[in-house]
């Protein structure tokens, strides 16, 4: 063929699959869409045709791009790292993030004043708070962990990505599963399981998705040019396997027809209450913990540059963890239709839990051992560090409220909530806060971050925004409980409910500033990613990134 | 029936109780033979410093 000026080239065959079935699912999606009678499914088949149609020309825009196709494993000797698909998943991580505390705001102003509610269904909070766990735990959270271990594992490993079109389907497809979980929500669309409300499509959609990630995942641990798996690599995959596993048995369900959202789950009574706690706990255990805990043994090490404080501990701690996380579940359903020996054993496990725990936080720490100093220069570092204390404050906090004697008066008040977020904002948010500020320099060769006075600003305020948020939410869930209990000298109980909830009101306006709080902290980290893309480094020499002469302290 | 279940419940929790001790202690001893068998120290601490080196 005559040179045309135009660099096409033919499509791989895992384009022209990629393609056909792209196609093949467009027509499907755009009947269910005509023939249901509900909206929001409507709704939601369509944007699916509309993303596959995008999908095609997506795949066939790559044609026109010069390049060599398959990219090249190895440049000159170097490995050729596919960095494209994480600066995605950087960028989403922190757009939902704040959509995510945004909506996390809202509601606790909305628990606080009941008339932002405003009488619509949309926006209510029955609504919304399944919006704001799935935005931050799902998609700030997932996006860090997809976008992180597809880093960690290239590098670790020295090796490319797997995958030429699957690493893109991995990200955008899981993207995908978020916005249709998120839009469903506020559309009245959920199985109403607790961290697990999408319906059965999403769920059959995150399928197929996660066994893809499993599989680019593996794939590139098989290219590997290390000899070892660094231990970073094996939380990572412990958290993608333990998720696919979760993900499928709790969400098993039959749908009622191709032409409606809703379905029934195959699980009924305590087994189904038994099933949603394996989950849920296992969402806390793998997905919040031993993902970010892959991110701590890459990243800490990386950012005090230098090497994990016992690598023999990590291997301990990894076992340790993933053997006993998996039995702590039921400590959910204390005082339950439960049997008892159920909640006694998860009771038990989660107290054991708090060694292994507790070994992955000293592990994290003591690497800083001798270069303790870098606390008060690198307030990234700072930033993972006092990540480690929130995890330990919260695993210690965890295990005594496991405990059943325990859990009479901490359960159903919001003790709870003040412990999930000790260990959602302390531990997962600043552990990723921390390894985004370090990804992203890397990610767009700049020489440091634009400000760190900035990164500064934000670690204050967001910690304040912290320790406001869970000292209100102890006080008030402990006085919830206490009031709940307390009985009259005639064996009546002393206080109605609505009692208790007038009780609480200042705590939830603490709450609510606590989170205002936060969520200027990650606007402020926003700002400085963004002008650290645009700009560079501020002209301000950054003191963690070259290596100077160190001065001896006086004292 | 009532009777059969509470012996299957005797039963399970004893099967628990028991082989469940073994089997945990007996991952736990085997993953700390492998953490601190002699000749895998120096694989170890090179695996440490994988983070470390750049290329």
């Amino acid at each position: 063929m005559a040179a045309t000026g135009y660099p096409i080239r033919r499509a791989t065959p895992g384009e022209m699959g990629g393609m056909l079935l792209a196609a093949a699912a467009v027509l499907p999606l755009l009947m269910i869409a005509g023939m249901t009678s509900d909206s929001g499914y409507a709704f939601h088949a369509s944007l699916s045709a509309a993303a596959a149609t995008a999908s095609i020309f997506l795949i066939a825009n790559r044609c026109f791009r010069p390049g060599q196709v398959p990219a090249p494993l190895e440049i000159d000797g170097r490995p050729n790292y596919n960095m494209e698909p994480v600066k995605f998943a950087t960028v989403a991580a922190m757009v939902w993030g704040i959509a995510g505390f945004a909506i996390g705001v809202i509601i606790a102003s909305q628990l606080a004043f009941p008339d932002l509610n405003f009488d619509l269904p949309w926006v209510n909070f029955g609504r919304l708070r399944p919006l704001h766990t799935s935005a931050v735990i799902f998609a700030f959270g997932g996006n860090v962990l997809i976008g992180t271990s597809f880093y960690v594992v290239q590098r670790t490993c020295r090796a490319r990505l797997a995958g030429d079109l699957s690493p893109w389907f991995v990200i955008l497809g899981y993207n995908f599963f978020i916005v249709i979980a998120g839009t469903g929500y506020l559309l009245g669309i959920t199985d109403g399981k607790e961290y697990a409300e999408p319906e059965w499509y999403a769920d059959l959609w995150l399928t197929l998705v996660w066994v893809v990630y499993l599989l680019v995942f593996l794939g590139t641990l098989a290219r590997r040019k290390e000899p070892h798996i660094y231990v970073a690599n094996w939380f990572y995959l412990g958290f993608i396997l333990t998720i696919a596993v979760l993900h499928v048995g709790n969400n098993l369900a039959v749908p009622v027809s191709v032409l409606s959202p809703k379905s029934y789950g195959l699980w009924s009574g305590v087994q189904d209450a038994m099933f949603q706690w394996w989950y849920g706990h296992n969402a806390v255990g793998f997905f919040l913990t031993a993902g970010f805990l892959a991110i701590m043994y890459y990243f800490v090490p990386k950012r005090a540059e230098r090497p994990i404080y016992s690598y023999r501990l990590s291997i301990i701690h990894f076992w340790a963890l993933i053997f006993l996380y998996i039995w702590a579940g039921p400590h959910h359903l204390h005082y339950t239709a439960l049997p008892d020996w159920a909640q006694t054993l998860g009771m038990t496990f989660s107290i054991m839990l708090w060694m292994p725990s507790w070994g992955g936080m000293i592990n994290g720490m003591m690497t800083l051992s001798g270069a303790w100093d870098k606390l008060r220069t690198d307030p990234v570092l700072r930033m993972m560090v006092v990540s480690l204390a929130f995890y330990g404050m919260s695993t210690f906090e965890g295990p005594l409220m496991s405990i059943k004697a325990v859990n009479s008066l901490s359960h159903y008040t919001d003790w709870t909530i003040g412990h999930v977020h000790s260990g959602a904002l302390g531990w997962v948010a600043y552990i990723s806060f921390g390894a985004i500020y370090c990804l992203v320099p890397w990610l767009w060769n700049r020489k440091g971050l634009y400000s760190l006075k900035l990164v500064n600003w934000h670690f204050w305020v967001s910690t304040l925004g912290i320790v406001l948020y869970i000292s209100a939410m102890w006080v008030s869930g402990i006085m919830q409980g206490l009031m709940w209990r307390a009985y009259t000298s005639l064996g009546f109980l002393e206080y109605s409910f609505i009692e208790t909830v007038a009780a609480m009101k200042p705590y939830y306006v603490i709450r609510a500033m606590g989170g205002v709080l936060f969520l200027t902290g990650a606007l402020i980290m926003a700002f400085n990613l963004w002008m650290t893309v645009r700009r560079g480094a501020e002209d301000v020499p950054q003191r963690d990134l070259t290596p100077q002469p160190q001065l001896v302290p006086a004292e | 029936m009532t009777a059969m279940t509470t012996s299957t419940y005797a039963w399970l929790a004893h099967f628990a109780q028991s082989t469940g001790v073994l089997y945990f202690m007996g991952i736990f001893l085997a993953v700390c033979i492998y953490a601190f068998w002699p000749s895998n120290r120096a694989r170890f601490e090179e695996a440490a410093r994988t983070p470390l080196r750049e290329d």
